[in-house]
């Protein structure tokens, strides 16, 4: 696997995460409004790694199978915004964003459609926050529902082509007073992370001026 | 009037930001930094600290759980908790224990929002 560590420095890796991580904790604000629960988010965890070896990171977090909201996003900066979850937890979601009155059948007809709309919302939140911060606009998808492990997530390139490395960066949440947990994962390309590097510059001058 | 501002983020552009925000409002002024609970609280025994500024999300214990061993050291002390994450369970905490929610990123406005209710409050008495 190429090293990826030059790649961005140590203050555009922190502003990075600090960025995802803004952009995360307003998309919880948006799925506590949804669920009407508290939601716990974990610190972000952020490497640069190979889609292999972020495919193995996912493993060995959860080898069970997963559902994925998955958005593509694309601009200045490309790549993927995924919400995952245990398939097991995925009626709990669901039966959480529609109030918990509607019959189990009901819930089961409205799976599909309310996750779509549910990871829409959070990674929306999520991806505008950080767009704006970097002052660029990304072109969102439409959400997409995917079924399977992580290895499946991650097979649907156009990503890493050239050197297979990728960003990876996820974060665990749950609700509190539900059995829902999952991570939000994001991967970006290796020609998005030079763009990324000038961006992460660009608002690093901005927000503490010149470093230098 | 000088003081001496503790700012606890586990990013340093985080605390970067905020020192920027300070030196513009309060020239004067001096800060500590910490990039976790262990160290802010390390910080606390060896400084004298007038106010301080806690970011919610941070590896370790968050920020509601340093502000609690903050009050514990001095209950006075005027305490910001800052996130991105305004879920209104964290803001209640953080008012509960008397801080102040700052609403991530920390503005000059937000910043010397808070830091005028620290000055208009009464000073603490001298232990």
């Amino acid at each position: 696997m190429q090293s990826a560590a030059p790649v961005l420095s140590d203050l555009e890796l922190d502003a990075l995460t600090e960025l995802v991580n803004l952009g995360v904790s307003r998309a919880a604000v948006s799925l506590r409004e949804m669920v009407g629960e508290q939601v716990l988010l974990s610190v972000p965890n952020l490497a640069l790694v190979s889609s292999a070896r972020a495919v193995e990171i996912l493993k060995e977090r959860e080898d069970r199978n997963l559902v994925a909201v998955h958005q593509a996003f694309e601009g200045d900066i490309a790549g993927r915004a995924m919400l995952i979850f245990p398939e097991t937890k995925s009626l709990e979601l669901v039966r959480a964003v529609t109030g918990g009155e509607l019959p189990l059948e009901d819930i089961i007809e409205l799976e599909q459609e309310a996750l779509a709309e549910t990871g829409n919302i959070i990674l929306n939140s999520c991806l505008a926050t950080i767009a704006n911060l970097l002052k660029r606009s990304l072109k969102m998808s439409l959400p997409e529902i995917l079924r399977g492990q992580g290895t499946d997530f991650f097979a649907l390139s156009p990503i890493s082509e050239a050197d297979d490395v990728v960003m990876f960066l996820y974060i665990d949440f749950a609700v509190r007073q539900r059995d829902i947990r999952g991570y939000i994962a994001m991967l970006m390309d290796m020609p998005s992370l030079a763009t990324l590097k000038d961006l992460l510059g660009e608002f690093i001058e901005r927000t503490v001026g010149t470093t230098g | 009037m000088s003081l001496t501002v503790l700012i606890v983020d586990d990013s340093k552009l985080a605390r970067m930001s905020v020192i920027r925000a300070l030196r513009s409002l309060c020239p004067g002024w001096s800060h500590l930094e910490a990039a976790n609970a262990d160290e802010a609280l390390a910080q606390m025994q060896k400084n004298k600290v007038d106010l301080a500024l806690l970011d919610f999300n941070m590896p370790g214990r968050d920020g509601l759980a340093l502000a609690a061993e903050l009050r514990a050291m001095d209950a006075t002390l005027p305490l910001a908790v800052v996130s991105a994450n305004h879920q209104e369970e964290i803001v209640r905490r953080a008012t509960d224990m008397g801080a102040v929610f700052l609403e991530k990123p920390i503005t000059e406005k937000l910043l010397a929002g808070f830091l005028s209710s620290v000055a208009e409050s009464p000073k603490p008495a001298a232990p």
